[in-house]
């Protein structure tokens, strides 16, 4: 549905200097998925939405919606934003604060000369799916953040848009009600069945609407994958710190089993089996990543079973945080985060043993190969 | 009666409340007795004396209608509120469309050498009225105006191609001269405007003009509207231009109505009053509008994203066409004007550039305006005005917003507005209310440099009250309460943390009111006596008496002056982060 190739975009800053904003980022989103860009903020995420937009106009490279190019360099094509029926929610909403609720999302369709009682017909039909069919009349600028951002969404699907683009649309929200908002949002994305790209640095947003991410930093693309490969497959050391909280281990691989994905590390912990991520060979140096929630605690030590690593550790500190403890358990220099249940009241100083399953623990280079190698492989 | 008892018993520690003399009220009620006194009264006077007759020897002043009636019903009276109100209006929409052109090149276009631009914008701000509309009358009168003696030479013909003396030549000088203002309004407005108001636009499928009708010029109205009327304000209540070019050619607007009614013999204090109560209704009505517009257009703010660089338009090959507006602009608007002042100051008698001329350059006239007798009275005056004034604007300033900012006393709001009302005074409408009250109130400051120092406290209060409220309001509150609970007094809190936490607000506040008081014309010019003259009303005189080479000669160098005051204002400015106004 949306293919992005090879996509490079660049802006000149306030100093006249160039910034580098997207490098070689590619990706494919089929019809009816939610895509989402994750990274740190100056990762080049927006930029490529904007691009994606025509907000933006990139350096080089190819951008097609269902077949039909809106950007491609080599052909020397550029589709104005306005000719491309895309809707886009932004950062800010920008609602016109002139209009009402109404006029705010009729105005697509008044530019696009509907007939009056059609478009009528149209924005009840849209409001009543984000739930503001009973603020027709309010002013836009009387809403609440949460539903100036259902009106920003109803404006951005009323159009009935080939592809939605969503620029960190819960960002400006409150905790509670940025969760509501993301049940809603993917609610309404599955239903209408929309292609979206959506753009955050939360990965909490990130795992939960996607049906695949792709991570970026500096510019550039380090991983693509289902929410569930990015989290427990992190490719790089990266994407594992970025995306959630984990332990890094540093070791040296000392054996590969290919054909089952494993391998073993050398630590300081012992040797380790772990789950070997792209790019890990013999000898190679590697951290693994073991994620707290994967790194078990027990006061008796477990019977292992074929695949477990078990280490012997002591209670170097532990945080009662309602709904769990942390614990911070420790094997010589190093220290281990690890989540357990508030029922465990091993104290301080005392032994304790530690179970990671192989699956959970993955070695990842640590000198990884340049991006760029990686992003063309997609 | 014994319930009260009762509790009073419950508690054996309680004191009687006593009343306690504090430093604090002295410090609070001087400003505020100060305020009232500088607003108010001679607003009252004003009010009165225009239904008086003319007080003479021969028969005191009576109470009258007649003053309102020639005012209001007499022949010219039309001629007066049209010429105003073209004059104002003109000037207005000038200054409004430069400076949005401006500012709109500027701020969303890839006009090449656009950032040293804005720096240079604000240049203009050192010339005062005066001495630009003298500089524009040496460069376009029609008998001695270098462009049109230029262009004669080029063309050989007697032809005037230029002719400053009339309204159009008036709202082009004045245009000129608010168009810096009507440029950094402008501004401000393309940079509160989230450029995502016009992309989700685009985005919405809506054209370059669809967007620039229903969005960008909605959007814009409110703020377009506003700057208009500041700047009609601005310009119906300005004197230089109409007193300079329009009194020799009779046509005149209420400013320079007021003073002529003032110099002419007897004077008619009545008629002027009345004349200034009309410009003053003018001008508070086109502020009453223009603060409700700002009012709705608070409406209009939004939250605002990230901020992403709002996308510029690319205008191709015209962008050099665009920066040679804004060579041209800067051309007309600073160098043409000083380098002519700077010719004439050079030159025995004044004439058009040639050899002979150039042979003739000397610095005599400068050797002479310092010799000039009275001079460095002048300067002394000028300096000891605008330093003291700057001062005691500071101090009652910062208590002041103090108060209005940091205190729930009742009727706070009646004070910022009082100090803030100044504002809606046209500079001879003050200057004429406080000759009036000071005539009739004899403490025996009339016809002394102290009326004026009253005249220019009263005028440039208010620009002293912005820059140390904006100042007041960044300081966190929570500073003050910790000093109190460390247990400082009231005074020692105000003198250790407020102030010293104010400065760089006080300074940047002092340095322009320095600035703004140097160059005052309009009150002064009614309220000045023989040894109390200020160095701009050394340059009226001089203008007066046809002296335009010791003219430009003192203007030059109060123009390098002022340049270095506002350089100093811009460096303070910028090191501690306060916008210009």
């Amino acid at each position: 549905m949306l293919s992005v190739k090879a996509l490079y975009t660049e802006y000149a800053s306030e100093h006249g200097t160039v910034v580098k904003a997207a490098q070689n980022v590619a990706f494919e989103v089929p019809e009816g998925k939610l895509f989402t860009l994750l990274g740190p903020s100056g990762c080049g995420k927006t930029t490529t939405l904007r691009s994606i937009a025509g907000l933006e106009r990139p350096v080089s490279g190819e951008i097609e919606v269902a077949g039909r190019a809106v950007y491609s360099s080599s052909r020397g094509i550029f589709v104005a934003p306005n000719k491309r029926n895309f809707g886009m929610v932004f950062q800010s909403y920008a609602i016109w604060p002139h209009m009402n609720v109404f006029q705010n999302v009729a105005f697509p369709l008044e530019v696009r000369k509907l007939a009056r009682r059609e478009i009528a017909d149209k924005v009840m039909r849209v409001l009543a799916a984000v739930q503001l069919g009973h603020l027709v009349d309010r002013e836009a600028t009387k809403l609440s953040g949460g539903q100036q951002q259902r009106l920003a969404l109803a404006r951005a699907l009323v159009m009935e848009p080939q592809l939605l683009l969503l620029d960190e649309p819960l960002s400006n929200l409150d905790a509670k009600l940025r969760d509501a908002m993301r049940t809603e949002l993917k609610r309404l994305q599955r239903e209408f069945n929309l292609t979206t790209v959506y753009v955050t640095h939360d990965q909490t947003e990130a795992l939960a609407l996607s049906h695949e991410i792709a991570v970026m930093n500096d510019g550039f693309i380090v991983q693509i994958g289902t929410p569930r490969q990015i989290y427990e497959q992190p490719s790089n050391q990266f994407v594992a710190d970025f995306v959630g909280q984990t332990n890094f281990i540093g070791g040296t691989v000392t054996a590969v089993d290919e054909p089952a994905g494993r391998c073993r590390v050398m630590t300081a912990l012992g040797e380790l089996k772990a789950h070997a991520a792209d790019g890990v060979v013999r000898d190679a140096a590697v951290v693994v990543s073991v994620r707290p929630e994967d790194v078990e605690l027990s006061e008796q030590e477990p019977t292992p079973e074929a695949d477990d690593n078990i280490v012997r550790t002591t209670v170097h500190a532990k945080d009662f945080l309602g709904e769990y403890l942390d614990f911070q358990v420790r094997v010589g220099d190093v220290v281990l985060q690890a989540r357990a249940h508030s029922s465990l009241r091993t104290p301080t100083g005392d032994p304790i043993f530690v179970r990671m399953r192989a699956a959970k623990c993955v070695a990842i280079r640590t000198n990884t190969a340049p991006p760029a190698s990686l992003a063309s492989q997609q | 009666m014994t319930e009260a008892v009762g509790r009073v018993e419950a508690m054996p520690h309680a004191e009687p409340p006593r009343w306690r003399f504090d430093s604090r009220w002295i410090l609070i009620g001087v400003p505020v007795v100060l305020v009232v006194w500088l607003a108010i009264v001679p607003l009252t006077f004003l009010l009165w004396q225009s239904v008086l007759t003319p007080h003479t020897a021969a028969r005191p002043a009576e109470f009258t209608l007649d003053n309102f009636r020639t005012a209001y019903f007499s022949a010219d009276t039309f001629g007066l509120f049209v010429n105003s109100v073209v004059f104002a209006t003109g000037t207005a929409l000038f200054a409004l469309l430069v400076g949005t052109a401006l500012a709109w090149m500027n701020e969303r276009t890839n006009t090449p050498f656009k950032s040293l631009f804005f720096a240079l914008s604000i240049i203009p701000l050192v010339i005062p009225g005066i001495l630009f509309t003298v500089a524009w009358m040496l460069l376009a009168s029609p008998k001695i105006g270098l462009l049109n003696v230029a262009l004669q030479g080029l063309f050989g013909t007697d032809m005037v191609f230029f002719d400053i003396y009339t309204m159009a030549g008036m709202i082009w000088v004045d245009g000129l001269h608010y168009s810096p203002i009507a440029f950094l309004l402008m501004t401000a407005a393309f940079r509160s405007m989230d450029p995502s108001l016009e992309e989700s636009a685009q985005m919405s499928g809506a054209s370059i003009l669809q967007i620039a009708y229903r969005i960008t010029f909605k959007l814009a109205w409110p703020a377009v509207l506003g700057s208009l009327l500041i700047l009609f304000v601005r310009a119906i209540e300005s004197f230089e231009v109409p007193a300079l070019l329009g009194l020799p050619v009779g046509i005149h607007v209420y400013t320079s109505a007021i003073y002529q009614a003032i110099h002419q013999y007897p004077s008619q204090i009545g008629l002027a009053s009345s004349y200034a109560i009309t410009l003053l209704v003018l001008c508070c009505f086109g502020i009453y509008l223009q603060s409700r517009l700002s009012y709705q257009g608070s409406r209009f703010s939004t939250v605002t994203g990230k901020g992403f660089r709002p996308r510029t338009v690319d205008l191709g090959r015209w962008r050099w066409f665009a920066a040679s507006l804004f060579v041209i602009y800067f051309l007309v608007i600073v160098l043409l004007p000083f380098l002519v002042l700077v010719w004439t100051s050079l030159q025995k008698y004044y004439s058009a550039p040639s050899w002979d001329a150039l042979n003739r350059m000397s610095f005599d006239n400068y050797r002479s305006v310092l010799d000039y007798p009275g001079f460095w009275t002048t300067v002394r005056n000028s300096l000891f005005l605008s330093l003291t004034c700057a001062s005691i604007i500071m101090i009652v300033a910062a208590v002041i917003s103090w108060v209005v900012v940091r205190t729930k006393i009742p009727g706070r709001w009646l004070l910022d507005t009082l100090a803030s009302m100044p504002l809606v005074f046209p500079g001879i409408v003050l200057g004429l209310s406080i000759m009036i009250c000071y005539l009739y109130i004899d403490i025996g400051i009339y016809n002394t440099i102290w009326i004026m120092l009253v005249a220019y406290v009263t005028r440039f209060l208010p620009y002293g009250m912005r820059y140390v409220s904006t100042s007041m309001l960044q300081i966190h509150k929570e500073l003050e309460e910790s000093a109190a609970m460390s247990g400082a007094s009231w005074s020692m809190n105000f003198r250790r943390i407020v102030l010293p936490l104010l400065k760089p607000g006080l300074l940047a506040g002092f340095v322009y009111v320095v600035i703004v008081s140097i160059r005052e014309l309009s009150s002064s010019i009614l309220l000045y006596s023989p040894g109390n003259e200020v160095v701009s009303i050394m340059i009226w005189e001089l203008w007066q008496n046809g002296q335009y080479v010791e003219l430009s000669a003192l203007g030059v160098m109060l123009i390098l002056l002022l340049f270095v005051l506002v350089m100093i204002a811009q460096i303070i400015g910028r090191r501690f982060g306060i916008a210009e106004r």
